[in-house]
């Protein structure tokens, strides 16, 4: 399973890359792994104000919905409005497909949120 | 809770990366390495095998079988020949479906009933408890594995297993005891995907040999296939499943499947009365063909609703990846079944609109023979 080392991770599976006031969000390999082929990806709307823990997407597998919850508190400024016609590419490149984009309403903290190491040792449980 | 139960081929399951999970008090996998998507594509294109040995297998034997079998049976079971198959509801007094089942004829005193993994408990008490004592009714659904090998290619595959003819096996029909690599089986040109294929039947004890040799056999043109494209396959061609299109509160007439529900056929048979009824005074509700104008994935039980008021329910919604759209089929009064007619999907608390339809579902391009 691939974790890179540079991002921050959730326990539901999320990963964060936090570029200035901005932080990048997606899901892991192990989430995109454990989904299987990814069919749908609802986005959340550009604007909306997300507190950590909030729902802010979905994504789909053939068989079942699973909720994308947001790791940090903001607004939403962009999405990936290539997930729309190709969600495929959530499995073949996790890390290089963010879901959204969440302006950051405080300067980003690592809080509850896991490093590399820490959250591959969640994934082998 | 019972311990999960596992086929005989739980081990070859594993070996082949499937992502185990439980079916109904099974363990099996929903898919295989390759992922639903692929297997789906596989079968479809070329041939996809699935264990299916979950599935229950109940003996009907003795004089009066066939008088037994129409008094509890929906379809003519008098209008096959031995050697033939034939869809079955089983029904309750009031029309609601016990379960859907394959009936197998060897002769007049001698059938074999394929039913649905998790109603076989279920069906067998309905069943012993109707037939008459001079029947023998046996569940020996744990002697059985069966093996489903689907698609265009199917016939090719099994055929270098076998010195039998199996282009001789019409659609619907079987052949009992057949050789296929070395081991005895019954072998039916039926299936659960909207392709051409078969379903093999042999001793528990042989279906890992039987396995091997099958995905040896088919090299690169076969794939094994889980439950995820076994549904995304059947619910594709518009074939029911049970528990989602027909189950004890919606009847075979609602589920549309009027075609094998004989009530003008000369026995009568639980369930007649109460579903000559409903016709009479007309369907509540019918099932429908959805197709959704806006983006995203109807699922099993959204509420579909016409002006904000709800009026029907989703009974199954998958991607159908052949066609390329999020299908969904719902129970609908029948005064919004009209084609043409606009419903909204309620998805997430959102409304999805989408658009009743007739005919869009899968249907394989050269008919079976």
């Amino acid at each position: 399973m691939n974790t890179p080392s540079d991002l921050f991770y959730s326990k539901e599976h999320e990963w964060v890359r936090v570029e200035g006031t901005k932080a990048y969000v997606g899901i892991t390999d192990f989430a995109q792994h454990s989904l299987g082929d990814v069919v749908y990806v609802e986005l959340p709307e550009v604007g909306a104000k997300v507190a950590a823990g909030d729902e802010a997407g979905v994504v789909e597998s053939v068989k079942a919905a699973s909720p994308i919850y947001s790791p940090v508190a903001g607004e939403i400024v962009e999405t990936n409005a290539n997930l729309e016609d190709a969600p495929q590419a959530i499995n073949e490149d996790p890390y290089g497909q963010f879901v959204f984009v969440v302006e950051l309403d405080a300067p980003f903290e690592k809080g509850d949120l896991l490093d590399a190491t820490e959250y591959a040792a969640i994934c082998e449980e | 809770m019972s311990a999960l139960k596992r086929t005989p081929l739980y081990e070859k399951h594993v070996e082949l990366q499937g992502k185990i999970v439980d079916f109904g008090g099974w363990e099996l996998p929903v898919q295989y390495a390759t992922g639903v998507l692929a297997e789906h594509r596989k079968t479809r294109e070329s041939a996809g095998l699935f264990d299916v040995s979950h599935m229950g297998e109940i003996i009907v034997r003795g004089a009066g079988a066939e008088d037994f079998l129409q008094s509890i049976l929906s379809n003519d079971v008098s209008k096959i020949a031995p050697k033939e198959t034939q869809y079955n509801i089983m029904c309750y007094e009031n029309g609601g479906c016990v379960d859907d089942l394959i009936v197998y004829k060897y002769s007049e005193t001698d059938y074999l009933l394929v039913v649905n993994a998790s109603n076989t408990d279920k069906d067998f008490d309905w069943i012993a408890k109707h037939a008459p004592e001079t029947l023998t009714v046996e569940n020996v659904s744990s002697q059985f594995a069966q093996l489903a090998i689907q698609g265009p290619n199917a016939e090719k595959i099994l055929q270098t297993l076998t010195d039998a003819d199996l282009s001789a096996i019409r659609f619907f029909h079987f052949e009992a005891d057949v050789v296929v690599a070395g081991k005895i089986c019954i072998v039916s040109r039926t299936g659960y995907t909207g392709e051409d294929g078969f379903e093999v039947y042999c001793d528990s004890a042989d279906a890992v040999e039987l396995w091997d040799a099958i995905l040896k056999a088919g090299g690169d043109e076969i794939c094994p296939v889980g439950l995820g494209a076994r549904d995304s396959l059947r619910f594709e061609a518009k074939l029911p499943l049970y528990g989602h299109e027909i189950s004890a509160e919606i009847s075979p007439l609602e589920a549309r499947l009027g075609f094998f529900v004989k009530l003008d056929k000369e026995a009568d048979f639980i369930g007649k009365e109460a579903l000559k009824a409903q016709k009479a005074e007309g369907l509540k509700r019918v099932l429908c063909e959805l197709e959704p104008i806006d983006r995203g994935i109807p699922r099993a039980e959204c509420e579909v609703c016409v002006n904000g008021e709800k009026v029907g329910v989703v009974t199954t919604g998958v991607p159908a990846p052949t066609l390329g759209k999020n299908l969904a089929l719902a129970l609908l009064p029948p005064q919004y079944a009209e084609p043409e007619t606009q419903v909204e999907i309620m998805v997430r608390n959102k409304p999805i609109r989408a658009l009743v339809k007739k005919g869009i579902f899968y249907r394989k391009k050269t008919l079976a023979r």
